[in-house]
């Protein structure tokens, strides 16, 4: 069926409660309303209160109300109203959810899934329009994923539901209702941990996630239409990060850039560059580019656009790096 | 010390209205308050304004000042950590502070019964040893009386009240929302007629302070407030690139000026 994001992460909820009664979901207004962005829309309805829950408002209560579920053998699937909110959850990932297995050698795991929809561009009030996911990659044990389109969402989402360590889920606001695609009804999976070359090429490898994506296949038009060769990869899952898939391309192409929509310093982009530089140094043509956000707070609406990258930033750094 | 909802004591305060439509509009100009008004700005993050509410107060009676901090949340608001940390924090150091909590009872669509199973929200105050009480919201002179009386305890040393403001959300909650889709519309029409504007109106009427004419004026001064006040948020300018990082520190630093440089030179 052809599905928006929006579509293809309900119907992965639905699948996988559908078949496994130990999934639910939690979180404000994913009840009765279905969630800000009726991404749980209809799941009360179907699974009921029981396994739909209307949280109250605190969010390291959510969080850690999945851990214990998770902690004892449900699979929870959290939601955070957006990234913004998050912060307030953060103690209790950082110090429990992400630990729990280390912490008790194993014998308590915690397989669940936070969801929250992040990033900029979509002219929200302040706190809304976060891509702070360094943040959560830093963290050890806990994996990071972000899917760039409606069928990605799905089968990353249904991997995640099933993964044995908890996964924070980035859902791309931005893109949620941007275009749609051909999606199974039935569930699947997209392995994590596995970045997604979506085309082939050989003058530069270009390398984004989430909401870059549709930016960068922009600025990739642009540069073919000059006559430069690009292959692009979404990383998609940010941790366990597979850098190798990038460090192969580098190594064939000898030039890469990055998009990265959060601020610059120490953002995955950097750790990216770091492992290319060690694996693919000597494969190098120019110096690996990132485009990045400026080390400021997301600016509101009026002032966004000196904030958020723009197809002609990406095409101008593919252009600087082809012809070092 | 504002939420999101408080127009109303901004107003009074005197925070120029088109400041209040420039910050939703977008532009962080709109939170230039000037610092007599005493406004601290917008807090999105439900009830965390609470915490550093508290930070004030605590600098104020340090400074032997008369200033007593009122901060606001909603029904939604006291179900987060951030809450309950500071009506103890603030009981325990007995600080001149007023937490108002407007219980609209509705938090987007879950309704206060879903927040707590506390009958009432001021009751909450007994379990932090303040001072409590739950007044009829859309009572004005009501709303006065416990907020003066809270205002000249907090002043006079007697410590923090916590003021349950019951009311209702008669509207969406954003204009993204479509509140049919978890209420009756039928609750919402009950409470129209206790909205507190009408209600005063009608007491005003009653003491022959208010006719139909002075009415008429009311809402003609109003429509031209807000036209005049929208008007001149639209026509402010937009930030340029420097504004957007001016207030990152004090002085920029090497690497972010590196950074602002690289973006004079760039494409938006
Ligand atoms: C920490 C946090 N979580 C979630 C949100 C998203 N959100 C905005 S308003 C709101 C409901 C607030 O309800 P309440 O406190 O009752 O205030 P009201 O809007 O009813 O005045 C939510 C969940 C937020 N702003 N902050
Ligand atoms: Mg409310």
């Amino acid at each position: 069926m052809m599905m928006n994001m929006v579509q293809a992460i309900n119907s992965a909820l639905a699948n996988e409660m559908e078949a496994d009664d130990s999934v639910m979901v939690l979180g404000e207004d994913v009840g009765t309303v279905g969630g800000v962005f009726r991404v749980t829309d209809g799941l009360l309805g179907r699974f009921g209160a029981d396994r739909v829950i209307d949280t109250p408002l605190a969010e390291s209560l959510i969080a850690g109300m999945a851990t214990g579920m998770a902690m004892a053998g449900l699979r929870p699937v959290a939601e955070m109203q957006f990234m913004g909110f998050s912060y307030l959850a953060m103690s209790m990932i950082i110090s429990h959810t992400a630990r729990m297995r280390n912490r008790s050698r194993g014998t308590y795991t915690v397989p669940m899934v936070l969801r929250m929809p992040y990033g900029a561009g979509v002219k929200a009030l302040e706190h809304h329009s976060e891509s702070t996911e360094a943040m959560y990659v830093q963290v050890p044990g806990l994996k990071v994923v972000v899917p760039s389109t409606p069928r990605e969402a799905k089968g990353l989402l249904i991997s995640s539901i099933r993964d044995p360590d908890p996964v924070v889920f980035l859902e791309p606001t931005r893109s949620y209702r941007l275009f749609k695609e051909e999606v199974e009804d039935g569930p699947f999976t997209i392995p994590l941990g596995e970045a997604r070359t979506v085309q082939e090429g050989d003058d530069v490898t270009v390398v984004g996630w989430g909401a870059m994506m549709p930016l960068v296949q922009e600025a990739v038009e642009a540069a073919e239409g000059d006559g430069t060769s690009c292959e692009i990869i979404d990383l998609r899952t940010l941790s366990p990060m597979d850098s190798d898939a990038v460090v192969r391309s580098v190594q064939r192409t000898g030039r890469v850039v990055i998009v990265q929509e959060a601020p610059m310093t120490c953002g995955v982009a950097a750790e990216l560059m770091a492992r290319i530089n060690k694996k693919a140094f000597l494969s190098l043509e120019a110096p690996p580019e990132r485009v990045t956000a400026p080390d400021i707070t997301v600016p509101l609406p009026k002032g966004e656009k000196y904030y958020y990258i723009s197809p002609d930033r990406i095409y101008d750094a593919i252009v600087r790096t082809v012809s070092f | 010390m504002w939420a999101f909802r408080e127009l109303a004591g901004l107003l009074w305060r005197g925070l120029p209205l088109d400041r209040y439509y420039l910050g939703w509009m977008g532009n962080e100009e709109g939170n230039r308050y000037d610092p007599g008004l005493r406004i601290t700005p917008p807090a999105i993050p439900v009830a965390s304004q609470y915490a550093y509410a508290v930070g004030l107060a605590y600098a104020s009676r340090y400074r032997k000042e008369e200033a007593v901090t009122v901060a606001f949340t909603g029904d939604g608001g006291t179900s987060e950590g951030d809450f309950h940390e500071s009506l103890n924090a603030a009981g325990v150091f007995k600080l001149p502070i007023v937490f108002v909590v407007q219980n609209n009872q509705w938090a987007i669509s879950v309704p206060r019964s879903r927040q707590t199973a506390s009958e009432t929200i001021a009751q909450k105050a007994v379990a932090y040893g303040i001072r409590g009480i739950q007044v009829d919201g859309n009572d004005i002179l009501a709303m006065y009386a416990a907020s003066k009386e809270a205002v000249e305890v907090a002043r006079s040393g007697g410590g923090p009240t916590l003021i349950e403001a019951y009311t209702y959300r008669l509207g969406d909650h954003t204009t993204s929302d479509d509140a049919r889709r978890y209420r009756l519309t039928a609750e919402a029409k009950k409470w129209e007629a206790r909205d507190p504007l009408v209600r005063t109106m009608k007491l005003l009427y009653a003491r022959g302070v208010l006719d139909d004419k002075g009415t008429e004026t009311i809402w003609e001064e109003a429509r031209q407030a807000v036209e005049d006040a929208v008007s001149a948020a639209e026509s402010a300018p937009p930030p340029s690139l420097e504004d957007v990082f001016q207030y990152t520190f004090e002085d920029l630093p090497p690497s972010l000026a590196e950074q602002l440089d690289a973006l004079r030179g760039e494409r938006q």
